[in-house]
C-alpha cells in the first residue's frame, strides 16, 4: 500500500461575518464543515463544487494559509498545526500549489528562471549557481518550457506558458503533494488540454500526488483516481472516479453532471431529463437538516429532520443522502 | 421566423450582416490588427455563435459594431443593422439603434448594473430614457422581463440592490434589461463563462427562450458546450479570420477544417475514456501584430500542404459550409 501523505479529519474552518445587530455574537460562516479527506501517496484526488462551496478555502487551509475552527491536519502521518514552524516547514516544501491566474501568480519583475530560483533557494538554501542553473533548466524542461526561455519575464510569455512556469515553480523541490486550484480554468481549451497532458505526465513519471480543484468535471474526470463533490463546506459524495460518474448517487452531483454542456448533439438530444436539473437556491437552510434540501427534487421528511451523514452505499462509494440510501428512484437515473 | 436555420447562409434579408471588417489598434509598438476581413449575416431569429481562442478577434469583430473599441481602435469595412450603417463617424444613428434595437450583455454583469439604484429603477430608465413608454409601461414591461429570464419573485427583486443578488441572478438581470426594448438583435459576449455549470445551463435556455421568441443572438464564446446548446451556426475565427462557418450540428458532427477539429478535440468530455489522451493544439497562434504568409494556422496544423505555407487559403462556400482551407479544398476535388 502507498504511503498516506494527508488525512484531514473533521476539518472545519470558518469565517467571521461583518455584525448585523450590535448585540450578541458575531456572525459565522462556516466555510468548511467537518470534512475528512485521505490523499494517498501517487493519487490524484478532484475536489468539485460550485463558487462559495469551500473548495479554495479547503487549499488554503491545508497549506495553513488559514486559521482552522476545529479537526485536524495530518501530513505524513504527524500532525500540522499553525504556530508549529517546524512541522509546518517540513509540510511546505512537500505541497506545493498552483494558482488559476497563471500571470498574477509570477512576479512581474522576475525572470521565470529567476521565480523558479528563487523558490529553490527558498526551500533548500542557497546553491552555487551552476547547480542551481542546472537544477533551474531540467525543470523547465520538464514542463514543456525551452530552458533558453529562462531570461523572459511573464508579460513576454503566453497565459499557457506561464501557467507551466507556475507549475516549474512549484515542483522545483521535488513536492510530494500538488495542490491545482483551478489551475486551467483561465487557460484556452487547446492550451488546457496541453496542461492537463502535462499534469498527467508528471504524475506518472513522479508520482507526484495531485489534489486538483476544479469546477470543470471533464477535466476532473480525465486526470483523478478519485472525486470528492462538495456542497456548502461539505463533501457530499466521495467515490472513484470511475464510480462517480458512472454512477453518480448525489442528487447535487447527478444536477452538476446534468448541467455539463455536451458538445455532442447526439448525445444532447438524449440527455439529462429535466428534473435533474439543479434548481438555483432560494431560501438558505436554517441549522438542521440536508443543506441541499431548497434545491433536491427528491426531499422529503427525513432531509428536513436531520442532515444526513456521509455512509458508505457499498464498494468505497461514499454519499451523505438520505434518499440515494434509499434507493434510487428508476426516473432518475442518468 | 425560423426558416433560416441550418443552412450556411442568410440570404438577401439578413438583419446584421458584416462586410469586410477589419479592426486595427495603435500601440507604441506599432499598428496591431486584431481582426482581418471578416464578413458575417445573422438572420432575425438565429443564433449565429462566433467562437475562437484568446487574440482570435471574436470580442473586437463586435466591439467595432458597436463602436466601442479602446482608444486607439479603428475599425473599416462595413456593418449594417436592417440595412443601416454602424461604421463609421454617424454616433447619432449608431445611438439611435443601439440599447434600443440592438442590445448586448456582457461577461461581468455587475459592470453592467449600477451598484446603488434598485433594479426596478435600473430597468425602468432603459425604456424611459428613451422615451420609449410611461413609467406605467416601463414598470409593467419590467416585471415581464424579469419573468421572461425566470427569476424567482419578479415583483421583490424590482426593490432589490444588485449586492442583494447572486452572480447567476445579476447576470439574468442584465439580460432582462437588455430585453426592456424588445431588440431585434443581442450582442452576448461571453455571457456564461463566470457563472457556475448549473446556472449557466439556466442563463443559456433563457437567451434560446428569447431566440425562440425571434430575438436575433450573436453569442461570442470559446465554450463548445455553450455553442451547442444554443447555436444554429457556428463561425470559428483564428487570428483575426473565420476559418469556418456550418450549421452547428454539421460542425460539431464533422468539422471541416483542422482548426476547428483541433479545438474540438481539446474538450475534455464526459462521454471519452479518460484513460486517453487530450488532443491539444501544439504550439501558440500567430502574435497579432504580423500577417503571416500563407495560412495563420499553417504553423500548428497537421494537415498542412506545401501551398498552405505560401498562399493564404479563402474562405470558400462547400454546400452548407464556407472554409477556408487549402487540404478541405483539394479532399472536396478541387485540386490546388
Amino acid at each position: 500500500m502507498s504511503e498516506r501523505l494527508l488525512s484531514l479529519r473533521e476539518l472545519t474552518v470558518g469565517y467571521p461575518m461583518p455584525r448585523t445587530r450590535l448585540a450578541g455574537p458575531r456572525p459565522w460562516f462556516t466555510a468548511v464543515d467537518a470534512v475528512d479527506l485521505e490523499i494517498d501517496a501517487g493519487r490524484a484526488v478532484g475536489l468539485v463544487g460550485e463558487s462559495g462551496c469551500g473548495k479554495s478555502t479547503l487549499a488554503r487551509a491545508i497549506l495553513a494559509l488559514v486559521e482552522v475552527q476545529s479537526g485536524s491536519i495530518d501530513w505524513r502521518g504527524q500532525p500540522v498545526r499553525r504556530g508549529d514552524e517546524a512541522a509546518l516547514r517540513r509540510m511546505r516544501r512537500e505541497i506545493q500549489v498552483v494558482f488559476q491566474d497563471p500571470v498574477g501568480s509570477l512576479d512581474p519583475r522576475m525572470s521565470i528562471g529567476e521565480s523558479v530560483a528563487e523558490a529553490l533557494e527558498a526551500l533548500e538554501g542557497r546553491q552555487d549557481g551552476a547547480t542551481a542553473r542546472g537544477r533551474v533548466a531540467s525543470v523547465l524542461t520538464e514542463v514543456g518550457l525551452d530552458p533558453t526561455l529562462a531570461g523572459r519575464y511573464p508579460h513576454q510569455l503566453s497565459g499557457g506558458q506561464c501557467q507551466r512556469a507556475a507549475i516549474a515553480r512549484a515542483l522545483v523541490g521535488r513536492p510530494k503533494l500538488l495542490i491545482c486550484d483551478e489551475a486551467v480554468s483561465a487557460l484556452d481549451v487547446s492550451v488546457q488540454a496541453q496542461i492537463v497532458n502535462l499534469l498527467a505526465d508528471l504524475r506518472r513519471r513522479h508520482g507526484l500526488a495531485l489534489l486538483f480543484i476544479s469546477h470543470n468535471l471533464a477535466v476532473v474526470r480525465h486526470l483523478c483516481d478519485e472525486v470528492a463533490v462538495l456542497y456548502r463546506g461539505r463533501i457530499v459524495e466521495r467515490a472513484s472516479s470511475a464510480s462517480i460518474f458512472a454512477a453518480p448517487r448525489h442528487p447535487y452531483t447527478r444536477a452538476l453532471l446534468a448541467a455539463v454542456p455536451e458538445p455532442d448533439p447526439a448525445i444532447r438530444a438524449r440527455s439529462a431529463a429535466p428534473e435533474l436539473r439543479a434548481a438555483v437556491a432560494t431560501e438558505s437552510v436554517a441549522g438542521v437538516g440536508c443543506a441541499y434540501r431548497p434545491r433536491c427534487p427528491l426531499a422529503d421528511a427525513d432531509c428536513r429532520a436531520e442532515a444526513p451523514r456521509l455512509e458508505d452505499g457499498g464498494s468505497g462509494h461514499l454519499t451523505a443522502c438520505h434518499r440515494a440510501r434509499a434507493g434510487t428512484p428508476a426516473g432518475l437515473t442518468r | 421566423m425560423r426558416s433560416t436555420r441550418g443552412s450556411a447562409e442568410v440570404g438577401p434579408d439578413a438583419l446584421f450582416e458584416v462586410r469586410d471588417l477589419s479592426v486595427r489598434f495603435a500601440t507604441p509598438r506599432g499598428d496591431v490588427t486584431a481582426v482581418r476581413g471578416v464578413s458575417l449575416e445573422i438572420g432575425r431569429g438565429e443564433c449565429l455563435a462566433v467562437v475562437g481562442e484568446s487574440g482570435s478577434g471574436k470580442s473586437q469583430l463586435f466591439l467595432a459594431c458597436l463602436g466601442l473599441l479602446a482608444a486607439g481602435g479603428a475599425a473599416e469595412g462595413s456593418a449594417t443593422f436592417d440595412g443601416r450603417q454602424l461604421l463609421g463617424p454617424d454616433d447619432a444613428k449608431r445611438r439611435s439603434l443601439l440599447g434600443t434595437r440592438v442590445a448586448m450583455v456582457f461577461q461581468d454583469p455587475m459592470n453592467a448594473l449600477t451598484p446603488h439604484l434598485a433594479i426596478g429603477r435600473q430597468l425602468a430608465e432603459v425604456a424611459l430614457d428613451r422615451g420609449l413608454m410611461d413609467a406605467e409601461a416601463a414598470r409593467a414591461r419590467s416585471l415581464d422581463v424579469l419573468q421572461a429570464v425566470r427569476l424567482p419573485d419578479a415583483g421583490s427583486r424590482l426593490r432589490q440592490y444588485p449586492h442583494e443578488l447572486s452572480g447567476g441572478q445579476r447576470q439574468r438581470v442584465a439580460i432582462a434589461m437588455a430585453l426592456m426594448t424588445r431588440p431585434e438583435l443581442l450582442i452576448a459576449d461571453e455571457p456564461t463563462t463566470a457563472l457556475d455549470v448549473t446556472v449557466q445551463a439556466q442563463v443559456i435556455e433563457v437567451l434560446a427562450e428569447a431566440r425562440d421568441r425571434g430575438l436575433a443572438v450573436a453569442l461570442v464564446t470559446h465554450d463548445m458546450g455553450v455553442v451547442a446548446g444554443i447555436a444554429d451556426r457556428v463561425a470559428v475565427m483564428y487570428a483575426g479570420r473565420i476559418v469556418e462557418v456550418a450549421p452547428a450540428r454539421d460542425l460539431f458532427a464533422a468539422p471541416a477544417h483542422p482548426y476547428t477539429a483541433a479545438l474540438l478535440a481539446s474538450v475534455p468530455r464526459l462521454d471519452a475514456s479518460p484513460a486517453e489522451r487530450l488532443a491539444g493544439i501544439e504550439g501558440q497562434p500567430p502574435s497579432p501584430g504580423v500577417e503571416p504568409e500563407g495560412c495563420a494556422f499553417a504553423p500548428r496544423c497537421p494537415a498542412v500542404l506545401e501551398a498552405c505555407r505560401r498562399h493564404r487559403p479563402l474562405l470558400e462556400r462547400f454546400d452548407d459550409r464556407s472554409v477556408a482551407c487549402h487540404a478541405h479544398r483539394r479532399s472536396q476535388g478541387h485540386g490546388s
